[in-house]
């Protein structure tokens, strides 16, 4: 295991080494130590690695990543795991807003509570949550699934495209075109898959699901040109 | 963008340390906001004295005697301690307004940063390592004190719009954000008389919190009223005399983390600000609610939302 102390190292030399990783690099095991609250820790990966991040983290960690496995061993600040392609990001504490924005693929779990706009414009990124997530979450949805183990805050799913979402306990509210929808076998079976993959061990019978009611501008036909 | 840092002490034992802390969460907040800085302190309080904190920018010849003529036309001791361009002029609580009118005659190029018991507010343009060391803020100690760090978007960056701003008597605000309403809000507050001196838009959210507690509202009613009065982003933290206060806007996208232990209670933009604070490693680490009132005091058991008188 290769450990590299962020304090001492500084940023650009961590993530100029992360890049260099080829897809076969035999360096497969990376801790980071003293993250202290930086910003852009583990950004732009494209290796099949595993990062470890010892402390909380600032702005934008493992943004962009792909194809890469980053565990947060702390919470993290705002845009974690912005833009992921690929690959895999825990978090074990809390993750501050707009987690997860903008996702296109792979798989962010978080532990603890997510705070406004979790998942903001996914495009295909599963997101599990064992807490609670705040304000205006999932606005703009597009493709993926986004799991929430707690409550959910105001405006869920505002403006929502097909994205699917899962809440367990309350929904403080809905926002513009998002409704309630039929939990059908094959959504149990999904989210079954999903929280096994986000290491939760709640009952998918108890979860309700969201999506779009596909009545905005955009989903009328006669709009079309 | 801005920085924003406060820390509220439990523990008496780190007061005299409390400038030296908050000096290294405001340097943590430096690329936040380069352009000024400064620092509401809470300290000793002397009963039945009022600390009038002012500013020059010529302060050799503003604050020469400057003492001794005050103490020629007030009531009681008057003593003059100058830090830099600052000078913290001690005197007789009730002598305070007396004081004020003959200093807007003597010297009206000063400007008063705060007025208070305890409050000593400190503010210039600059970086806020270099603001910091100007005035000493590491020696000085204290119950609580907030400190802010600015990137200027909607106005000048000029000495009198670095934050805190003093709202009323030991009471002063931070801002991190910007008001959309500051223009009309300002034309309605001067209508109704209330003094505002730049466009700056934090000025007018300061004034229109001290107008409010003028007309009879507590601070944590101020506070929430400006959810519906403000437009605008904003985190805002408050000092008093006892405590201090948080609120973000609904929206909250102006970032707020906060930690709480057995000896503090501190607040950051960002969780670095907040790195180096003892035992912040088995500290509750948490993120303030959008459009709800925070409040920790040294009068009761610190809770969130209390009513601050």
């Amino acid at each position: 295991m290769q450990t590299f102390d962020l304090e001492a190292q500084g940023l650009r030399a961590l993530n100029s080494t992360l890049h260099a990783q080829a897809d076969n690099t035999n360096q497969t095991h990376w801790e980071i130590v003293n993250p202290k609250g930086s910003h852009a820790i583990a950004v732009g990966l494209d290796a099949p690695i595993e990062v470890n991040i010892k402390g909380s983290t600032g702005y934008y960690c493992a943004g962009m990543n792909k194809q890469a496995t980053v565990h947060v061993h702390g919470s993290v600040g705002p845009g974690t795991a912005e833009n992921m392609m690929s690959g895999m990001v825990v978090v074990e504490g809390d993750a501050s807003q707009y987690a997860g924005a903008t996702g296109h693929g792979g798989t962010l779990v978080i532990k603890g509570n997510a705070s406004s706009r979790c998942g903001i414009s996914m495009k295909g990124i599963d997101i599990i949550v064992h807490g609670n997530i705040g304000h205006m979450s999932a606005f703009m949805a597009q493709s993926g699934n986004l799991v929430v183990c707690g409550d959910a805050g105001e405006a869920l799913g505002d403006s929502l495209y097909e994205a699917r979402l899962f809440v367990r306990g309350s929904v403080k509210s809905l926002g513009a075109d998002c409704i309630e929808k039929e939990m059908r076998p094959e959504h149990i079976a999904l989210l079954e898959e999903l929280l096994e993959r986000g290491g939760c061990d709640a009952n998918a019978s108890e979860f309700k699901r969201y999506g779009s009611a596909r009545k905005l501008y955009n989903f009328n036909i006669d709009n079309a040109y | 963008m801005c920085g924003i840092v406060g820390l509220f002490l439990k523990d008496a034992a780190l007061e005299p340390k409390l400038g030296d802390m908050l000096t290294d969460m405001l340097i943590t907040m430096t690329d936040r906001g380069p352009d000024s800085a400064g620092i509401a302190i809470y300290g000793d309080e002397t009963t039945g004295n009022a600390k009038l904190t002012v500013q020059s920018n010529t302060p050799d010849v503003d604050f020469d005697k400057l003492d001794n003529e005050l103490r020629k036309r007030v009531k009681g001791k008057v003593s003059m301690d100058i830090k830099d361009t600052h000078a913290v002029l001690s005197l007789q609580a009730d002598q305070v307004a007396v004081a004020r009118e003959i200093l807007t005659e003597i010297r009206p190029n000063l400007r008063v940063m705060s007025h208070g018991s305890t409050l000593e507010i400190y503010k210039e343009v600059g970086l806020p390592k270099d603001v910091a060391d100007r005035f000493d803020i590491r020696q000085m100690s204290g119950t609580h004190g907030i400190g802010h760090t600015r990137m200027a978007t909607e106005s000048a960056v000029t000495t009198m719009g670095a934050h805190p701003f003093n709202t009323g008597i030991d009471q002063c605000l931070v801002h991190n954000g910007s008001l959309s309403n500051h223009n009309s809000l300002r034309r309605k507050l001067r209508r109704l008389g209330v003094h505002i001196e730049t466009e700056n838009d934090t000025e007018v959210g300061a004034a229109y919190l001290t107008w409010k507690m003028q007309t009879g509202s507590t601070l944590g009613e101020a506070l929430t009223s400006s959810l519906d009065d403000l437009d605008g982003f904003f985190t805002f933290v408050v000092g008093t005399k006892d405590g201090f206060g948080v609120v973000r806007d609904p929206i909250a996208c102006k970032p707020a983390v906060m930690a709480e232990t057995d000896q503090y209670v501190a607040f950051g933009s960002e969780y670095r600000a907040l790195v180096n604070l003892p035992g912040i490693d088995t500290a509750k680490v948490w993120e303030p609610e959008p459009a709800t009132v925070y409040f920790w005091s040294h009068n009761a058991a610190p809770t969130a939302q209390e009513k601050a008188a």
